[in-house]
């Protein structure tokens, strides 16, 4: 079990920027992220859109932002869980045990819920029937492409996971493509490839076309597919794949008892704790009157939650404010020489 | 301004006046009308104020936005009368316009 004094969930700008205000008055963190990277939307969405409105930095892009971040809190050398979501939480003597889906345990005073508006999750097939054969023959997302030998696979989508495994895999299986319309938003390398192929006949492309139901019964037999004017085709098929980006989800943090509004988490704004005491809120997924959705908001509020951490964590010792341009103590946990 | 009519995937209607320049996913969610998410707020980065418009209206509305499609790969069912609402201005043109909500966003 890993014992500290604060978890953030969320590793976004906002929950970054909040490890280094804990860092600096001398708390420990552990941050727990659902990606496999560090920055939240600003990595995800839009790495490359330029953002304007952070304070001091006239322009930079959602990478260099993420990158600025996490050079700022290099000093405090904290450890980032990575691929991971936070499941269950259970109060045991005024501390938290939080254990994670990949079964870590993590023993803490205090957690900061960091999580904007949610954990990216793959977007799933609308269809029902798909469920029953979710992880097995029904796919969004491939971990051993070996399986697909000598198979035949239908792949849905038009961005570049979809291309790219579609061209991958049609070097040992039958792969057809569906797509809803006929232009693809993958690179446009990918998509020359793709009609190459297409013309090989090494994949069957089927465009303005998407999905209508899943036959099978053990396995999976047929997917069935229905054009935009109606036409129905059914393709034998041992695998589907589906690439339509990701969506977010609150996910498990809806059953942990905390107040929820509108999918967000209703706070004060002295140190944005929640209802339940040693759980705070901070960034896109709080709520309290006049809340902006800015990530210098979420700067804000990290710094103030991380004072409402240290008086849990250290309830025996007054916090008192100290600058980083004059503090001993500051300058040394910065690791920053006189 | 325009008053636009918003339907929900059970049928239920609810009708706002909302301003012009306003986003048509602002107009629904200023006025607490449910079935659009806009998760990222409107900066075209997620697909969750996916709308549906009947052709009436469709043709009439300022043409998609560059990677509106491209959103909309990403949305729930989407179909040839998608539009990603917080890409549609509102004007006085839009004065009557009907939008069709989808089953869910997520």
């Amino acid at each position: 079990m890993i014992d500290t004094d604060v978890l953030i969930v969320g590793a976004g700008p906002t929950g970054l920027f909040c490890a280094h205000q804990l860092g600096i008055i001398g708390l420990k963190c552990e941050i727990v992220d659902n990606l496999n990277k560090l920055g939240g939307q600003c990595i995800e969405l839009y790495p490359d859109k330029p953002i304007y409105d952070i304070p001091a930095i006239p322009e930079c892009t959602g990478e260099e932002l993420t990158n600025n971040l996490i050079e700022q809190i290099k000093p405090f050398n904290f450890k980032s869980h990575l691929n991971d979501r936070v499941q269950e939480i259970k109060n045991e003597n005024e501390r938290w045990i939080v254990k994670t889906s990949k079964g870590k345990e993590f023993l803490t005073t205090n957690i900061i819920i960091a999580g904007g508006v949610g954990s990216f999750e793959p977007r799933k097939f609308p269809t029902k029937n798909c469920e029953k054969f979710e992880g097995k023959s029904v796919l969004y997302s491939i971990k051993d492409k070996s399986i697909f030998k000598d198979k035949s696979v239908v792949i849905f989508g038009g961005g570049d996971s979809a291309l790219d495994w579609a061209i991958e895999l049609s070097k040992n299986s039958k792969v057809t493509l569906v797509h809803r319309r006929d232009e693809f938003r993958a690179v446009p390398a990918s998509v020359e490839k793709l009609k190459e192929l297409e013309k090989g006949k090494k994949i069957d492309v089927l465009t303005k076309f998407s999905i209508k139901d899943v036959k099978g019964h053990e396995m999976l037999e047929s997917v069935e597919i229905k054009s935009d004017d109606g036409d129905i085709k059914i393709i034998n098929t041992d695998y589907i794949l589906g690439f339509f980006g990701l969506i977010m989800q609150l996910g498990p943090i809806l059953e942990w008892g905390l107040n929820i509004d509108k999918k967000l988490i209703p706070v004060n704004t002295e140190s944005f704790e929640t209802n339940k005491k040693g759980i705070f809120a901070i960034g896109d997924i709080c709520f309290y009157p006049g809340k902006l959705k800015l990530i210098l908001s979420g700067f804000h509020e990290g710094a103030l939650a991380a004072r409402g951490c240290f008086k849990y964590s250290r309830p025996n010792e007054k916090y008192k404010l100290e600058f980083t341009t004059t503090s001993k103590a500051v300058k040394e946990r910065l690791g920053v020489k006189e | 301004m325009a008053k636009i009519k918003y339907i929900e995937h059970n049928g239920k209607e609810h009708e706002a006046d909302v301003s012009n320049g306003l986003s048509v996913m602002e107009g629904a969610v200023q006025n607490n009308i449910p079935g659009i998410d806009a998760d990222c707020g409107g900066g075209m980065a997620c697909a969750t104020c996916h709308v549906y418009v009947k052709e009436d209206w469709f043709n009439k509305l300022p043409e998609k936005s560059e990677g509106e499609d491209d959103m909309l790969d990403q949305a729930y069912k989407p179909n040839t009368s998608s539009r990603l609402s917080c890409q549609i201005v509102v004007s006085d043109e839009l004065n009557g316009l009907v939008i069709h909500l989808p089953e869910k966003q997520v």
